[in-house]
């Protein structure tokens, strides 16, 4: 077994295999659900009002600020403009747009054809086309090309897809590396990047075979095959894996010279600049062995959860969780009428096999969480002191670090709900409240 | 549909602290069964009553102080285990008792439950034994003797000299070093044989419950000071003898590996480790006892959450660890 090459993590089981590896593509449901904050950031105001018609691709919302506008997915009229629950927990102003089932697009406009734009050009052809990390971050991509001016070298594609059972970012690779590619080449000569390293964990030969044999097409650009190790994908981890280089604590990527794009995300650039397609459909995995047909949907933005857990054959008897993204980090659902959102990569139904029941949870203060945090902290330490409210040492043990990949809850023989705590520990700290 | 929320992660190891104790009772049962053939049935008596005097009595703490009852974890059972195997085979049986409900609700409970308390348990009711019932606790007996399945009265018994009182004159023991190895020596029943702690300790390691490091840091600390400030004419001879002696391989590998009890910190279980040897080899040398291992790992126990601070790593993005005050 290779070594790994960042600090710590885990190696649970992949449970890739649940999944059929190839992309289906799911008719647009009768409605979708889109909210107007799918990203970090402020939320868009609505550009529609309740009965306009709309366009398949047309801007339905945007705003001022650290904002990302968002896109209709389907053509037809504005049913309504209400509060939904989203999937990151939490309502959010959402249009509903009644399908019309004709997929009227509006009319799309390359960017450029070349790629040969400047990297203001990049951003704002970014940002129309609402691109954000789709690995799950939502971060505003405009903020990281923006912010990447002048300042890396080394630009890195996220292809890790490190958490369990996830499975879009493969299949996303399998079957279309070449779209893939030329976005990622298009950011590398737009971000200048001396280095770029398209990184693969050891477990997806086919997506490394597949994005290998495209390669001769594209000038400087590696293939960085990584030994499988949870949290890989995490963007720290990736940059320590990938360069060596650290990412400075409260710091970004750029602050070590480095950009990491989601492969997906790499590909809705790709979409947008040479094809003028705004990011309003992605791939979802509906996966976990609680739905009876696991499967990986092309999928429209707005979709909700409920629709394509039909398409799956719906879910078993023994579901006890239906969660918005992987097992590690992902956000259990209280409803199934919440919407894929663009930061959506997958919709999770575990059983009470897969997640059991925790009860009286214990420190045994065995360590392990030391040895497979991938900050280096203290988890045990963190959990006691956080308990205690004890501000000092919590700053003094450096919770504000904390990632929240899980692997000490992971790995703890207590059971404790060591993230949890830590979540709470944060916001206490940045309330002043300790 | 009732679809239940709860935090991240949703998944969760195999590992959990039930395991992890079996794991350290499977571990100590070549030094138990290895200590019932060389010092007799007595030897099953005195555990059984001390693993059943120990879960009784986090049993009735815990309904006292209304915690919740963790019999079911096993570490009562290990705690009264480990206290066993550090008895001689001579104790009166209700020295067991004594020593496993001190262990369990003085420096388990009392100290703060599983995964608090300060002190390893079962090294804390040994301190606490030696105080209070000296002459039971250093009268040892020669090997494959025979011995009464009654209580024994004190002056009945035969006391043999132990490699370390040898040592303490200072001179070499007359027992090979074969003999120490596979436990044909007087002792305490769990302390003769180091082959079959370190089968114990050999299995630990690949069930991934301990690392070697304060074993090894410990072991070769001794070996170090006992070459260098060795008594003996042959230097190497008296190093291999302080091995082999007394409590240490059980120390090394059993006690001052409790988690509870010892640092989290890589570099702090180093030191650890090494700073129990000196300790150990200092009592021995100076103590009034032959024996020092039993208070070498309760000082270092005291010190681990400072050795902790001190030796906290480098987190990651962070060019030097802040300083961090103390608990």
């Amino acid at each position: 077994m290779k070594k790994s090459l960042f600090f710590g993590g885990v190696h649970p089981a992949p449970k890739k295999e649940l999944c059929d590896p190839t992309i289906i593509r799911l008719n647009a449901p009768e409605r979708v659900y889109i909210p107007l904050r799918q990203h970090k950031g402020a939320e868009c105001k609505a550009l529609v009002k309740i009965g306009d018609a709309v366009l398949m691709g047309q801007k339905i919302g945007d705003g001022e600020g650290m904002c990302v506008p968002v896109h209709a997915s389907v053509s037809g009229t504005v049913e309504d403009i209400c509060e939904r629950l989203s999937p990151d927990g939490g309502k959010v102003l959402s249009i509903v747009i009644k399908n019309d089932g004709k997929d009227e697009s509006v009319p799309a406009t390359p960017i450029s054809a070349e790629g040969d734009i400047s990297i203001e050009e990049l951003a704002n052809a970014v940002r129309e086309a609402g691109i954000v990390g789709m690995g799950g971050s939502a971060f505003p991509t405009e903020v990281k090309i923006s912010g990447a001016q002048d300042k890396i070298d080394t630009l890195i594609a996220n292809g890790c897809e490190c958490e369990p059972y996830i499975m879009a970012d493969d299949v996303l690779l399998r079957t279309d590396a070449e779209r893939f590619l030329k976005g990622f080449d298009l950011l590398k000569r737009v971000l200048k990047a001396s280095r770029a390293v398209v990184a693969i964990e050891d477990n997806k030969p086919e997506a490394i075979n597949a994005v290998k044999a495209e390669l001769p097409k594209f000038e400087g650009i590696e293939v960085a095959v990584m030994p499988t190790r949870y949290p890989q994908g995490s963007e720290k981890q990736l940059i320590q894996a990938v360069t060596g280089r650290e990412v400075p604590s409260g710091g970004l990527p750029v602050d070590a010279g480095c950009a990491v794009f989601n492969v997906a995300t790499v590909t809705a650039i790709a979409n947008a600049v040479f094809e003028g397609r705004p990011l309003f459909e992605r791939v979802v995995s509906i996966t976990g062995e609680g739905v009876s047909k696991p499967a990986n949907y092309l999928v429209r933005v707005g979709t909700s959860f409920e629709e394509l857990i039909n398409a799956s054959g719906g879910l078993k008897e023994d579901v006890v969780k239906v969660i918005a993204g992987g097992p590690m980090m992902g956000i259990s659902q209280s409803e199934l009428t919440v919407p894929v959102v663009k930061g959506t990569n997958c919709v999770l139904c575990l059983t009470s096999k897969a997640c059991e029941e925790v009860t009286d949870p214990t420190c045994i203060r065995c360590g392990k969480c030391l040895e497979v945090c991938p900050i280096r902290l203290e988890p045990l330490n963190l959990y006691l002191y956080t308990g205690e409210r004890n501000g000092d040492m919590m700053r003094a043990l450096n919770i504000m670090d904390c990632i929240e990949c899980g692997s000490c809850a992971y790995v703890c023989p207590g059971k404790l709900m060591l993230v949890e705590r830590f979540r709470e520990g944060k916001r206490l700290l940045k309330e002043g409240a300790v | 549909m009732n679809l239940k929320l709860s935090s991240s992660p949703h998944i969760r190891g195999k590992d959990n602290t039930r395991r992890i104790m079996l794991d350290v009772i499977i571990a100590l049962m070549p030094t138990l069964i290895v200590g019932t053939f060389v010092f007799t049935i007595r030897v099953l008596i005195i555990t059984i009553l001390s693993v059943g005097a120990a879960v009784l009595g986090e049993f009735a703490f815990s309904k006292i102080t209304k915690r919740s009852n963790r019999i079911g974890d096993l570490s009562a059972v290990v705690t009264g285990l480990l206290l066993a195997l550090t008895l001689p085979a001579t104790v009166p049986y209700y020295i067991p008792v004594i020593g496993a409900l001190f262990a369990v609700i003085v420096v388990k409970g009392i100290g703060g439950g599983i995964g608090q308390n300060t002190f390893n348990p079962a090294l804390g009711a040994r301190a606490f034994l030696l105080l209070f019932f000296p002459v039971w606790l250093v009268r040892y007996t020669e090997p494959f003797g025979r011995l009464p399945l009654g209580n024994i009265p004190a002056e009945d018994i035969i006391t043999t000299a132990t490699p370390l009182h040898h040592m303490q004159m200072p001179a070499l023991p007359d027992i090979t070093l074969l003999d120490m190895f596979i436990g044909r020596t007087p002792g305490c029943v769990g302390e003769v044989s180091a082959i079959a702690i370190l089968i114990g300790g050999a299995y630990l390691v690949w069930r991934k419950v301990i690392t070697l490091r304060i074993p090894l840091a410990y072991l070769g600390s001794v070996a170090i000071v006992s070459l260098v400030f060795s008594k003996g004419d042959s230097p190497l001879m008296w190093m291999a003898y302080s091995l082999l002696s007394g409590g240490l391989m059980l120390g090394a590998v059993f006690m001052a590996t409790d988690y509870s009890s010892s640092p989290v910190e890589k570099n702090a279980q180093l030191v650890y480790g090494a700073l129990c040897g000196v300790l150990t080899v200092a009592f021995r040398y100076f103590g009034i006892f032959p024996e020092g291992v039993t208070y070498a790992i309760l000082i270092m126990n005291a010190a681990s959450v400072l050795l902790d601070r001190i030796f906290i790593r480098r987190i990651y993005g962070k060019s030097g660890s802040k300083e961090v005050s103390q608990k």
